[in-house]
Formats: structure tokens, C-alpha cells, sequence
């Protein structure tokens, strides 16, 4: 039902979901997993165990550092899902082997923040 | 994404770790943007060298990856967490120095270059119009392909790693011929390079891969930097032409208000305890500049100049950079303004900077308040 799978796995879980791009080396702490830019939408949420529904990714390319290092210290989401994928998500999704959608339009607008869903 | 049988088995892992865990970064990128195939590039620009933001998972990384790992491309890398003359000044932790220490060996072992700088462009001369190179940094690959005319996407720290050990990249995005499907309408007059990078930030906000920008005829080295670095910081757009005759299809402006609206965004204070300038580092026709600048005037507050180790040694040599030094300036090389460990909470509570990416990762990476204002303003104010 996604649109395409940019890393595989069959995940289950509730959303965290964002209306903002995520910059992961700016606003997420890579040891907590807590979001910690104040002005992001998701500020002071946890975004481990999660499956996190986001736009896209953006800003700096060390992000992927920050959402490899997420997995090391067990605080990575369980899953992603976005609208676009860029970079830095994608190769940092790949070598964490976090797997890692695109949605359809109608399908990134129906996931609501709480939702439990089954993506793979 | 097509592989060839070669890379199909490198992936499969049939020669070895490294290239399987480069092919599958490969893989991944290739497919979220479309990649029909793979394609050579001539040089690489590595991020993720600094300690304080790959941290330990990162080091590990490398320190693994580096036992088989070899660059088959020539590979600048991005700055580290110190200035390795002068480590023994700020009061870094041993583990930080240990850690920090390990990601240089890893890097030299796989075959990079030490350049441990962001602004790999003003090191090496630019290779012909149209060459295929993949920079992670996101201010050298918009500059690579904005003024440089290179071909890059904006990499990720990972992709252009991959890149550096297979010579190859997916041939996407802005690979090909790109035409911006937006036009920004400079309309602020008697813009600055503190103007420019409040542009930068705000187009890599609302613009997508590639953006043409109007109403400019050119821009100097100073404001080039300033808005590549600011839109790399805002989004994901990687390009910037120069165009008052853009068929883009959708027209945005930006004047007086929306400039006004952006720095309200990044500006938290009115005066900075100390001042920092380079972010990106600054190029040696920069650093004459600023000599010529602050001729018989002196910074009453501690000013941090970030430039990479070769142009300090050119300064020097030049003698820029004791003039720099006469008046009040510490000259750092091998690190940069952002994401630096050495200005944290515990040296100040605010800087003042002329770069928007330097005061968006003081900020939200450090903690620390900023005061932003062009470099023009800092002489005026900051030195007598």
C-alpha cells in the first residue's frame, strides 16, 4: 500500500507524526531520541520505538550520523514513512537498517499522530 | 536502479564488507530518487569527521569500516571538533580528544586528504563545467553546483563515504539537467552578505530541488558563501541559478518583510559575549579582506576566525594573518563555527556572527544565543 520502499521491513506501531521537515542533526538528541529544536512541532517528544511520519528531511548532511547513532543507542524510531525522501534519510535509514517508505499524498494525509499501523 | 553484474555481487558482498555496506547506501539513495544506474564521479567530499556530532556510534563506524575500506576517488573531508595546534587551550575531555583522534587515523587509513575543511572549493581548482562529483557538506555542494557549475546532488554524510569507496554515485536529481521550478525575486535593496544568506535561508525553506533567484546580477565570494551555506541549513534545495528570465513556473518574492520575518527567526539577542567569523570557513581572499577591514582598529571582545590549515599557512606566509592577529583575532584552523565544541555554554551565553548556519547550530546545537550582523557592522561596533 506505501508508494515505495526505500528500505525493507515489516513494522507495526503507533505514529509520531510531524507536519515539518525533520533536520536530525540540529533538532533530535542522538543518545535520547528526544526532538529538541523548540520551535519543531514535535519539540520534547521521543521519537524511539515509534513509526515517525514526517515531510521529508532536511539540512545537514551529519543527520544520517545522528539517525545511525539513534539505532546504536536504541532511541531510533521502529520505522519512517514520508512524503519525499532525501539523502540523508534514505543512506541513514539504509545503514541503520531502519526500514523506510514513501507515502502516497492520500495515504501521508490519512496517518494521524496515535495511529497504530502495519507498514511492509 | 540497474546495477551491473559487478556491482550486483559487491552489494551480494562478494568483495567484501566495505563495498557491500557502500553499495547498499548506494542502493537506498538510488532508489528514493529514481536512479536508473550508477555513475562515476572524480572527487568526493566527505562530512560526519567532527567527534561532537557523529559521536561514539559514528567513531565505531569508521574505525570498523576503515580496516578494509580504501578511496578510490580523490576525497576531501569536512572540519573536526579542534584546531589540533591549540587543543591543549579549551579544556576538551581526553575521552573527547581520544575519540576525535580515531576519526582522523580512520579517515587517513581509508585515503582521505586532511583538509578538515567545509569549503573543499576554495582549496583545489574547480575541474571542468559539468563534472561529476558527490560533496556532502551541503554548503559545498550547492556551491559546487551554483558557482562551480560541478554536478552533485546534496549528498549525505553517508553517500558521498559510499561514493569516496566505490568512485560512483546514482545518476539523479540534479546529475541531470536541471530547470528550478521556482523564482525568487530579490527585492530588498542594497543587500549584504547577512541580506544574502537570510535569502538563502529562506529560499531552502520554500523551494524544492533547484532554485532560480532574481533581480541579482552577481554576488561576491563573501555573499556566494553566505547564502550556500544558508540554504543548506533551511532545506533540501541544492542549486541556485541566477536567472531574471526563469520560466519557473511559480514566483516568489523576498523583501523587506520576508528578510525581516527570517532574521526575527535566527536573531535571539542583541550582543554577542564573543565573536565568531567562518561558517563556512573563511578563503583566503576573505581573510585580506578582513585585514584591510580592521587597518588600525582592534576587537574589544574575543573574535574566533575559522579557516582551513592550508590558507592559514598561505595567510601567514602573505602576512594577513598576523595582521589579523594584531588586531585581537585567534586564527583556528581544522574546525568551523558550527557544531564546535569549543564554544559552549561554558565560555559565553552569546555570539555574534555574520553567518545564518553558524547562528542556527549555535543555537540549536549549542544552546547558545546569537546576535546576527553583517561583517561590515561587526567592525563598526565590535573594534575600535
Amino acid at each position: 500500500m506505501t508508494l515505495k520502499t526505500i528500505v525493507r521491513g515489516k513494522v507495526s506501531g503507533k505514529v509520531v507524526k510531524s507536519n515539518q521537515p525533520i533536520n536530525f542533526l540540529g533538532s533530535v538528541d542522538k543518545k535520547t531520541g528526544e526532538v529538541t529544536d523548540q520551535k519543531h512541532d514535535l519539540f520534547g517528544k521521543k521519537i524511539a520505538g515509534s513509526i515517525l511520519v514526517f515531510p521529508n528531511g532536511i539540512g545537514s548532511s551529519v543527520g544520517a550520523y545522528t539517525i545511525y547513532s539513534l539505532k546504536s543507542n536504541n532511541s531510533a524510531p521502529t520505522a519512517m514513512a514520508c512524503q519525499k525522501v532525501d539523502l540523508t534519510v534514505a543512506s541513514g535509514c539504509a545503514l541503520a537498517n531502519i526500514p523506510l517508505f514513501i507515502l502516497s499524498p492520500d495515504e501521508y494525509e490519512n496517518m494521524k499522530d496515535g495511529d497504530e499501523v502495519s507498514l511492509g | 536502479m540497474e546495477l551491473t553484474k559487478d556491482e550486483e555481487k559487491s552489494l551480494n558482498g562478494e568483495h567484501g564488507e566495505a563495498l557491500q555496506t557502500a553499495y547498499r547506501i548506494l542502493s537506498a539513495t538510488g532508489e528514493a530518487t529514481d536512479a536508473e544506474k550508477l555513475v562515476p564521479i572524480h572527487w568526493a567530499h566527505v562530512s560526519g569527521v567532527n567527534y561532537n556530532t557523529i559521536g561514539d556510534a559514528g567513531e565505531e563506524f569508521l574505525a570498523t569500516l576503515s580496516k578494509n575500506a580504501k578511496f578510490k576517488v580523490r576525497t576531501t573531508i569536512n572540519p573536526m571538533g579542534y584546531d589540533k595546534d591549540s587543543v591543549e587551550k579549551f579544556g576538551l575531555d581526553e575521552n573527547f580528544i581520544q575519540k576525535q583522534e580515531s576519526i582522523r587515523k580512520s579517515y587517513k587509513k581509508m585515503g582521505a586528504l586532511p583538509t578538515f575543511s567545509c569549503i573543499p572549493y576554495e582549496l583545489y581548482d574547480m575541474p571542468r563545467e559539468g563534472t561529476q562529483v558527490s560533496f556532502a557538506e551541503s554548503n559545498a555542494a550547492i556551491y559546487a553546483n551554483s558557482i562551480g557549475k560541478l554536478k552533485t546532488n546534496k549528498e549525505s554524510a553517508f553517500s558521498a563515504l559510499a561514493s569516496a569507496i566505490t568512485g560512483k554515485s546514482p545518476y539523479s536529481d540534479l546529475r541531470k539537467d536541471d530547470f528550478p521550478t521556482m523564482s525568487i525575486a530579490m527585492k530588498v535593496s542594497d543587500p549584504n552578505e547577512l541580506a544574502f544568506g537570510l535569502l538563502g535561508y529562506f529560499a531552502g525553506k520554500v523551494a524544492d530541488k533547484s532554485v532560480a533567484i532574481s533581480g541579482v546580477k552577481t554576488l561576491d565570494k563573501r555573499c556566494n558563501k553566505s547564502m550556500c551555506a544558508s540554504m543548506g541549513t533551511s532545506g533540501s534545495c541544492g542549486k541556485f541559478v541566477l536567472d531574471d528570465n526563469s520560466d519557473a513556473s511559480e514566483k516568489v518574492d523576498f523583501d523587506e518583510k520576508e528578510l525581516q520575518k527570517v532574521y526575527d527567526e535566527l536573531n535571539t539577542t542583541d550582543s554577542g559575549d564573543l565573536i565568531t567569523l567562518g561558517s563556512p570557513q573563511l578563503g583566503l581572499e576573505e581573510m585580506n579582506d578582513l585585514a584591510l577591514m580592521l587597518k588600525g582598529r582592534a576587537f574589544k571582545k574575543r573574535c574566533l576566525i575559522f579557516c582551513p590549515r592550508s590558507i592559514q599557512e598561505q595567510a601567514r606566509s602573505l602576512g594577513y594573518a598576523g595582521q589579523l592577529e594584531s588586531a585581537g583575532c585567534e586564527l583556528m584552523s581544522d574546525c568551523c563555527t558550527c557544531l564546535t565544541p569549543l564554544v559552549t555554554k561554558k565560555d559565553a551565553d552569546s555570539v555574534t556572527t555574520n553567518s545564518i548556519k553558524g547562528a542556527y547550530y549555535l543555537k540549536n546545537s549549542n544552546g547558545l544565543d546569537v546576535n546576527l550582523k553583517s561583517l561590515s557592522d561587526i567592525v563598526r561596533d565590535e573594534t575600535s
